[in-house]
């Protein structure tokens, strides 16, 4: 293989392996904001999914072992915060927020004793012959279950909201679940479904990073993804399509501004560092002028309590 | 919700003679389709239903009738699944039932046309329908879509997104829903409010049909004439309690009414004004071109309204109403200033606090988000308003206390029921915010006043007050215009009328020399022989 290539498909794995966890918390976010819900805890679910999916790994061995307790741990964190929003009608932001803070918390006490502990990952795929092919090898046949997985998720979620009546019901309860009692359909049910979701979702995505992108435990170890995964559900305007491109062009970016500074372009890294925000403004603005797009796709109850008596 | 209860408080001194009336409902034809005895439902410090009886033959068209808060829209509600009666029971088909669901009132056969419509803006007609009725949004669905509206006079097109659609349009959206359900029992909540003479008349067509296929339809409206038209029984409800049953045919409107409202009308007689030679508002080829995809572009509209007159422009819902509103009212300024003359003034460019300024006063269609923010107090949503008009300021900050007064002015003067000043405008009942917001703007003593249905969803009672303001408004040498589809209220009050179609502007006629079916035709886009031209 020639350096340039090598070069290359360097490039692309890693903006893979940095796409996928904002693959995972975004389209499970995606899912709870569908449904009028907003969950500004995703950071918080990461971390909880990101701490218990290791700790579970290292004591028993088994990779599936551990990302089931990740994604345990952030059903959990969301169930208390639909309790809290759904079932007592908090502050939907706040307790968001809450939770966040929460989850960094509880995610550091509890990897206390996991830091600077090694681990090896996640197996990636092994397929004889078609993992041994030049550039297209590395790039398509050699990654771990949970890569693949989030192509799988995202083309599910699409699938399961455009042409499933479950899903055209999820759909109808985000634009207006007053509308919706009145239909007989059982909003809160379905939004603590939604939110429970996004919880696992994003516990899967916290295990992928200490598990598979790290591999390791440190403190605050996902550093912001949880927010850039809540701003590409509004870059993709609430589509699963728009937001996979939306991770890879984040993923992209974030990588590309290391590898520059690797290659030695003097550029500041802090203004490289700002390029996924800036990116991510431009494209606001830009969405915001098509109003037709977001009043069709943006869930019109978003953040607001449901109370079915009235 | 109290200031509602405490009036009922006072007809509870009829019971005697209300129950005496009731008992002489038989109850001897064989099982009815749905029969409901004694159904009681209390609200915290209201009783909104008491001890209803109500019986519907299958394939009789049963009229429903009271004014808001009589206990109309609850008493359907527990027919529907909606809502669980405190004590009572239902009888379907003489079994005895209970209702949990709107699902399960479906799987009886119940299908229900909502007044304020349950429809989910982000989605599309098809899949709106869909929901409706637990069905997948296939093609098949489409196609019985198509079938249903073409064979019932309601276009539709399913791939149409709601938010795009007039309120007309989304109103056949549930007309369709309902048909599409093959009910047994069809009810209609206030069905004709925004439909031409010429579509009552198909959906009235189209309702004697299915009562002849054997679909019992229940008839909920306030509109009279329509009930004498169409009904065969009426069950009257007022105060949350049965008041009697009749049968339209062998009653006269005006027996009816005051069945309906307790004590005897106040409906205003129809009265014409004499209008001075001066013109206050004068529209003069004032066009718009379509800003959103399904906005209606306005065509060269030619209108001039005199001091002292009140002129009404009807026409079906989604033709260019909403955007003359925001051209009038200054939310879209015209191209060019002398588009829009008031009161001798080039005020097409001016801004809506301008306008207001100088004496122009709108009140929009949309009573909530629009005309009043919902999470405001009464005295908040005055002064968003009345401040242009009225002293509300002291040394350039917000009085509480001027537009507090201000606030109470209006309530005391259009016979608001709310909790005082401090309610947040959401919390009233449709009709009472809307005779806030129409007061709201009548207390300011407008020279020119633009309303847009006025009566929109209004009970009877609160529909003569608000009528009866406008007629004041006239008299009293203000220039008035009136946008509403309702032509009943147009014939009533209107001294020349209009009609829109597409973005333009039909011919002012004198009202008298227009019959309604000529103003239907007017609503279509055709226009009157010279004959009648005024």
């Amino acid at each position: 293989m020639s350096p340039e290539s090598n070069m290359f498909v360097m490039i692309a794995l890693t903006i893979i392996s940095a796409a996928t966890p904002l693959v995972y918390a975004a389209i499970g976010e995606l899912v709870v904001e569908k449904s009028g819900v907003l969950n500004l805890g995703v950071e918080g679910m990461m971390l909880a999914g990101a701490v218990s999916g290791f700790a579970v790994a290292h004591v028993s061995g088994s990779a599936m072992l551990g990302v089931l307790a990740g994604v345990f741990a952030g059903m959990l964190l969301a169930l208390i915060f639909a309790f809290l929003t759904l079932g007592l009608r908090a502050s939907q932001v706040a307790t968001g927020l809450a939770l966040t803070i929460f989850g960094i918390g509880l995610s550091a006490l509890m990897g206390q004793a996991l830091i600077g502990i090694a681990y090896e990952g996640i197996p990636s795929l092994n397929i004889p012959y078609l993992s041994d092919i030049p550039v297209l090898g590395p790039l398509l046949f050699q990654h771990d279950l949970l890569v693949y997985g989030s192509f799988a998720l995202v083309i599910a979620v699409s699938y399961f909201l455009k042409y499933t009546r479950a899903g055209l019901i999820v759909r109808a309860i985000g634009d207006s679940p007053e509308a919706a009692h009145a239909l007989g359909y059982p909003v809160l049910r379905v939004r603590y479904l939604a939110t429970l979701f996004g919880g696992a979702c994003a516990g899967l995505s916290g295990c992928y990073l200490s598990m598979a992108y790290a591999p390791m435990w440190v403190e605050s170890m996902s550093a912001g993804r949880g927010w850039i995964a809540l701003a590409l559900v509004v870059f993709a305007t609430w589509q699963p399509g728009r937001l996979l491109f939306g991770a890879y062009l984040f993923g992209g970016i974030t990588i590309l501004q290391l590898h520059a500074q690797a290659i030695g372009i003097n550029v500041p890294s802090q203004l490289m560092s700002m390029l996924p925000y800036v990116a991510t403004i431009i494209v606001l603005v830009l969405i915001s002028r098509d109003r037709g797009r977001i009043r069709k796709n943006a869930p019109a109850s978003i953040g607001q309590a449901f109370h079915p008596t009235k | 919700m109290f200031g509602l209860c405490t009036k009922f408080g006072k007809l509870t001194l009829c019971d005697n003679y209300l129950k005496a009336m009731s008992g002489n409902q038989s109850n001897t034809s064989a099982a009815p389709l749905v029969a409901m005895r004694g159904i009681t439902k209390a609200y915290p410090g209201c009783l909104a239903n008491d001890s209803i009886d109500l019986f519907v033959d299958a394939g009789t068209i049963h009229a429903l009738l009271g004014e808001n808060g009589a206990g109309k829209s609850t008493l359907v509600k527990i027919l529907y699944g909606l809502l669980q009666a405190d004590a009572g029971s239902i009888e379907w088909r003489g079994e005895s039932v209970t209702i949990a669901s709107p699902a399960q009132a479906r799987q009886l056969g119940i299908a229900l046309v909502f007044q304020h419509f349950s429809l989910f803006e982000a989605l599309s007609v098809l899949e709106n329908i869909a929901l409706g009725m637990a069905v997948d949004a296939n093609n098949e669905l489409k196609q019985k879509i198509i079938e249903v509206s073409n064979r019932y006079g309601l276009p539709l097109d399913p791939d149409r997104q709601v938010y795009t659609l007039s309120v007309g349009e989304r109103q056949r959206i549930e007309i369709v829903r309902c048909l599409l359900q093959d009910p047994k029992l069809l009810i209609m909540d206030e069905p004709t409010s925004v439909l031409t003479p010429q579509e009552v008349n198909d959906l009235f067509v189209t309702l004697r049909r299915l009562s002849e296929e054997g679909v019992a339809i229940l008839y909920i409206s306030h509109k009279l004439h329509e009930i004498k038209a169409l009904c065969s029984e009426a069950t009257i409800l007022r105060g949350g309690k049965r008041v009697a049953t009749a049968i339209p045919e062998q009653e006269s409107t005006h027996s009816l009414a005051s069945l309906m409202m307790g004590d005897e009308l106040v409906a205003p007689e129809r009265e014409t004004h004499t209008p001075q030679d001066k013109v206050l508002l004068s529209l003069s080829n004032a066009s718009r071109a379509a800003a959103e995809q399904h906005e209606v572009p306005l065509e060269n509209i030619n209108l001039n309204v005199r001091a002292g007159e009140i002129v009404g422009i009807a026409g079906v819902a989604g033709n260019g109403q909403d955007e003359l509103m925001q051209v009038i009212s200054g939310e879209q300024a015209l191209g060019h200033a002398q588009a829009l003359v008031l009161d001798g003034e080039p005020a097409g460019t001016m801004s809506p606090g301008a306008r207001r300024a100088k004496g122009l006063c709108c009140v929009p269609e949309e009573r909530l988000g629009h005309a009043s923010v919902p999470s405001m107090s009464l005295t908040e949503n005055a002064f968003l308003t009345a401040h242009h008009r009225t002293n509300m300021r002291t040394i350039g900050l917000i009085s509480k206390r001027k537009s507090k007064r201000f606030a109470e002015q209006v309530i005391e003067q259009f016979n608001v029921q709310c909790n005082g000043t401090a309610t947040a405008a959401a919390s009233l009942s449709g009709g009472n915010l809307q005779k806030f917001i129409v007061g709201r703007e009548i207390e300011q003593k407008p020279s020119v006043f633009v309303v847009s249905q006025p009566t929109w969803g209004v009970d009877a009672g609160a529909a003569a007050a608000i009528h009866k303001s406008l007629q004041d408004m006239a008299r009293q040498g203000a220039a008035v215009l009136v946008i509403s589809q309702d032509l009943d209220e147009l014939m009533l009050i209107s001294d020349r009328i209009a009609a829109l179609c597409a973005g333009r502007l039909s011919d002012v006629h004198q009202t008298e020399d227009v019959t309604v079916q000529q103003l239907g035709e007017l609503m279509g886009g055709a226009s009157i022989s010279a004959e009648v031209s005024a």
